[in-house]
C-alpha cells in the first residue's frame, strides 16, 4: 500500500546505512531525499518539516555519531520517529461508561463512512457486540438506501426512522437501542466541507443531542495536502476521537496518514483495504512504519495466515508435497485458501523485500485470473485432476470449454502445475520445511 | 458568475498570495521567498517534482514578473492539453464517467445532464453502477428532479448491459446525450478495469464512434496518486478530459496540473457544489488566477 513512498525511502535510506560517519552533510543529503518522498507521497509539507527536523536532532546527536553504525541508528530513529507521529502504540477502540455506547463516524463527501460504518458494524459483531446502525445523512440523495442494503446484506441492524431531521434521527436511534438492547450505535452522518459552516452546526447539534462516547474521522487515504485542514477543522469543531483511513488497497502512498496523525495527535484507529465487508483492519502504527522502511510488514501476515488457513487443509498439503503427490484437486483447495486471504498482490505488500522487488506486484495474478484457474480446475474430471498427465489435445479442448477459457490458458495452467510440483520435490529434497505460503505456484 | 474559480478556490490561494507578498520589485527573487512558494505550490497539490520545475523556471525572473511568470507557465502547461472534444456525427453523443470511488462521479453526472438540458439538449442517463448499494436509486433520484429519463436494471446486473441499453434507447428516443455512470473502482482492481473496456466495447455496438468522451472525475482533495488514477483510467477506458470536483473546500485540485504535464489530459469540468447548478467548463487562466491569486488585469 506504502510501494511507491517505500522504494523511494528503501533507496536513500541504504545508502546511508552504509556510511560510517553522519555529519551535517551526509544527513542534509539523505534529508532532501527523505523530504521528497514524503512529499511526493502526499505527507503535509509543513508535517514533513517538523518530521525531518526531530529527525535532524535525534540522528545528529553525540552518542548516535560515536556508535558503531551510525548509519543504521539513523534508520532506527527515522522509524522511531514514524511510528511515533503515527501514534506510537497501536491504539484500541475501547467503550467505557454504560451501553449504548454511541459512535458518531464524520467525514468529508466521499471519504468512505457509509462502507466504514457497515463494516465497522461487521468488526463490532465479530467482537461480540450488538451495533445497531443509523444513517442521519439527509442530504445525499438515496444515502440512508446505500446503509439499509448494506445492513440487508451484511445482516445488521439498520434502524430506520420516518423523519427527515438529522437531529431526530440520530436520537430515535439510540433511544431504540435502548428498547432492542443493543450495545453500540454507530451514525452514519452526510459528508460536509469543513468550511461549510451550516453543515458543521448540523453535525455539532447531532452530537449535542446523542452525546457520543467516541467521534472517528474518516479520512481518504488518497487525499493530498488537504488532509491536514479538513482533519484540524473537524476536530476543532468536535472532540474528535481517532481517525479510520479508507481505500488503503490502492496505491496511494498514504502520506495523509502520518499528516492527520501528526496534527491532530489522535490515534488512526482503522484501515478500510478493500470493498468487502470484513476489509477493515485494526491499524498498527508501528507494521506501517517499518514496511515504510522496507522491513516488511510480517506480523500482520502471520497474523493474516493464521487466521485463515485452515490448517488440516494445509497439514494434508504439506505432507502430499513432500511426497511429491500433489495433484490439482490440492492446488485448487490452496487457490482457495490465498483467496479467503484477500488478493495476492495485498498478500505480497506484507512480505520482506517484496516492495524492493520492482514488479512484483505485476507479477501477482489478481482475483479475477484465480477464479479462471479455479474455473479450469472445476471443469477437469476427478481423474483428470489426480493424473493430469492424461490431458491430451481432445480433453484441453473440452476443458477450456467447460470453463469458458482457451486451450491456451488451460495449457499455460497445466506447465505452471508441472512445474511447480517439480520444484516442490526440489525444495523439499533440501530439507526446507513448507510454510504455507512457501510451497505456493509461481505464476 | 464572474469568476467562479476565483470565488471557490479564495479559500485556498492564501498561502500562495502570501509567499508572493514577499517579492520586491526591482530585486532579484531571493531563495527564502522562492521556498516559501515553492511550499505554497506543493500545498496546493500540485507535487514536489512539478512544483521545483515551476520554481526552476522563474529563478532568473525580477521580483515584480514572477507572479506573471508563474501564473504564464501553469496556463501554458493546462492550455496545451485543451483539445476539442469530439462530437458525435450521427445518434446520440456517449459520455462515458469514470472514477475511483467517492470521487463524485453520480453527482457530477447530474451537474453536467442539468448543463446540457440548459443548452436545450434531450439527455438520457445510464446507471450502469449496479455494484453500489443504492446507486441507482441516488441517481433515480437526480434524474426524477430533473425531468430525465434513466435506463437501470437490477441491483448486480451487467453494467455493459445497461450500458447497451442506454444506448439504444438513446438511438430510438433521439436524445442528443447519454451519461454513463459507472461503479467507482480503485484504479488497481484489474478485474474491474477490464469491465470498463468491455463497457467501451459494447457501446459501439450501438453508436460505433462512441463513447465521444470518457471523464475521469478525480476527487479535488486527491494527492499525487491522482497521477496513478489518470494513468490507469486512462490505459483502461481511453479518458478524454477531467472532472475535478470539491473545489469548494479548501483543497486545489494541482495534481491536475502534474496530469496535464505528464499525460497530457486536460480538465474539462470543474465541480464547486452539491447543488446541480455547481459545475463550470474548465477556463485555464481562471483557474491559475485563483489558485495564485494574481490579477486578471496583470
Amino acid at each position: 500500500m506504502f510501494e511507491q513512498l517505500t522504494g523511494r525511502l528503501q533507496s536513500t535510506l541504504r545508502k546511508l546505512r552504509g556510511s560510517a560517519k553522519i555529519d551535517e552533510k551526509s544527513f542534509a543529503e539523505a534529508a532532501r531525499e527523505l523530504r521528497l518522498a514524503l512529499l511526493e507521497a502526499d505527507v503535509h509539507f509543513g508535517v514533513v518539516k517538523d518530521f525531518l527536523a526531530a529527525v535532524k536532532a535525534k540522528a545528529l546527536d553525540e552518542k548516535v555519531a560515536r556508535s558503531l553504525t551510525p548509519g543504521q541508528q539513523v534508520i532506527k530513529i527515522v522509524n522511531e520517529e514514524l511510528v511515533s507521529v503515527l501514534g506510537g502504540e497501536r491504539q484500541e477502540l475501547r467503550f467505557s461508561g454504560a451501553a449504548p455506547h454511541v459512535v458518531l463516524i464524520v467525514g468529508l463527501q466521499g471519504a468512505g463512512k457509509t462502507t466504514t460504518v457497515g463494516k465497522l458494524g461487521a468488526w463490532l459483531r465479530r467482537e461480540g457486540r450488538s451495533p445497531l446502525l443509523v444513517s442521519v445523512d439527509v442530504h445525499r440523495p438515496a444515502a440512508r438506501e446505500q446503509l439499509l442494503r448494506f445492513g440487508e446484506t451484511a445482516e445488521l441492524a439498520v434502524c430506520e426512522s420516518a423523519s427527515d431531521d438529522a437531529v431526530q434521527r440520530a436520537t430515535e436511534a439510540v433511544t431504540e437501542a435502548r428498547r432492542r438492547g443493543d450495545d453500540v450505535v454507530l451514525i452514519d452522518t452526510a459528508g460536509r466541507l469543513h468550511v461549510d459552516e451550516a453543515m458543521m452546526n448540523e453535525v455539532q447539534a447531532v452530537a449535542a443531542a446523542v452525546q457520543p462516547e467516541c467521534i472517528l474521522y474518516v479520512c481518504d487515504s488518497m487525499v493530498g495536502q488537504d488532509a491536514v485542514q479538513a482533519a484540524s477543522a473537524f476536530a476543532e469543531a468536535l472532540p474528535v476521537d481517532g481517525h479510520i483511513l479508507t481505500k488503503l488497497d490502492g496505491d496511494a502512498r498514504g502520506g495523509a496518514a502520518l499528516s492527520i496523525a501528526a496534527v491532530t495527535r489522535l490515534p488512526i484507529y482503522f484501515a478500510g483495504v478493500g470493498e468487502k465487508i470484513d476489509d477493515l483492519e485494526v491499524f498498527h502504527p508501528d507494521r506501517i512504519a517499518s514496511r515504510i522502511l522496507g522491513m516488511g510488514d510480517v506480523l500482520s501476515l502471520i497474523e493474516k495466515v493464521q487466521g485463515q488457513v485452515d490448517l488440516e487443509v494445509t497439514e494434508g498439503l504439506e505432507k502430499r508435497a513432500r511426497q511429491g503427490e500433489l495433484t490439482l484437486e490440492d492446488f485448487k483447495s490452496q487457490l482457495q485458501q490465498i483467496r479467503k486471504m484477500g488478493s495476492m498482490s495485498k498478500l505480497l505488500e506484507l512480505l520482506p523485500g517484496a516492495s524492493s522487488a520492482p514488479g512484483l506486484a505485476q507479477m501477482a495474478p489478481d482475483d479475477a485470473v484465480l477464479k479462471r484457474i479455479e474455473a479450469i480446475i472445476d471443469s477437469m474430471t476427478r481423474v483428470e485432476r489426480h493424473k493430469p498427465r492424461i490431458i491430451n489435445g481432445s480433453r484441453r479442448k473440452r476443458i477450456a470449454a467447460g470453463s469458458g477459457t482457451s486451450v491456451q490458458e488451460v495449457n499455460r495452467l497445466l506447465k505452471r502445475f508441472a512445474q511447480s510440483r517439480k520444484l516442490m520435490k526440489k525444495l523439499n529434497k533440501k530439507g526446507r520445511r513448507n510454510t504455507p505460503w512457501a510451497n505456493l505456484p509461481s505464476f | 458568475m464572474a469568476n467562479i474559480f476565483r470565488r471557490a478556490l479564495s479559500r485556498s490561494r492564501d498561502r500562495i498570495a502570501g509567499a508572493l507578498a514577499g517579492l520586491v520589485p526591482g530585486r532579484r527573487v531571493d531563495a527564502a521567498t522562492l521556498q516559501d512558494l515553492e511550499a505554497a505550490l506543493i500545498g496546493a497539490d500540485i507535487g514536489a517534482e512539478t512544483a521545483i520545475d515551476l520554481i526552476d523556471s522563474v529563478r532568473e525572473a525580477r521580483a515584480e514578473d514572477v507572479r506573471a511568470a508563474l501564473a504564464a507557465e501553469m496556463v501554458r502547461v493546462l492550455e496545451a492539453v485543451s483539445g476539442d472534444v469530439a462530437e458525435a456525427e450521427t445518434g446520440p453523443k456517449v459520455v462515458l464517467v469514470v472514477g475511483v470511488n467517492g470521487s463524485g462521479k453520480t453527482t457530477s453526472i447530474a451537474k453536467l445532464t442539468r448543463l446540457h438540458l440548459d443548452r436545450g439538449e434531450k439527455v438520457l442517463i445510464a446507471a450502469a453502477d449496479t455494484f453500489r448499494a443504492a446507486a441507482v436509486e441516488q441517481l433515480r433520484l437526480w434524474a426524477d428532479r430533473l425531468g430525465v429519463e434513466l435506463i437501470a436494471q437490477a441491483s448486480g446486473a451487467d453494467p455493459a448491459a445497461v450500458a447497451f441499453d442506454a444506448c439504444q434507447a438513446a438511438v430510438a428516443r433521439g436524445s442528443d446525450v447519454v451519461f454513463i455512470d459507472t461503479a467507482g473502482r480503485l484504479h488497481t482492481q484489474g478485474n474491474l478495469m477490464s469491465e470498463l473496456e468491455k463497457i467501451r466495447r459494447v457501446t459501439r455496438k450501438v453508436v460505433p464512434d462512441g463513447p465521444h468522451e470518457v471523464l475521469l472525475v478525480l476527487d479535488g482533495t486527491t494527492g499525487q496518486n491522482g497521477l496513478r488514477q489518470a494513468e490507469e483510467f486512462l490505459q483502461s477506458a481511453g479518458v478524454t478530459g477531467l472532472v475535478l470536483t470539491k473545489l469548494d473546500g479548501t483543497a486545489k485540485g494541482g495534481v491536475a496540473l502534474t496530469i496535464a504535464r505528464r499525460i497530457g489530459l486536460p480538465i474539462r469540468f470543474v465541480g464547486t457544489g452539491e447543488r446541480d447548478s455547481d459545475l463550470a467548463e474548465f477556463n485555464a487562466t481562471e483557474y491559475v488566477d485563483g489558485l495564485l491569486g494574481t490579477e486578471a488585469t496583470q
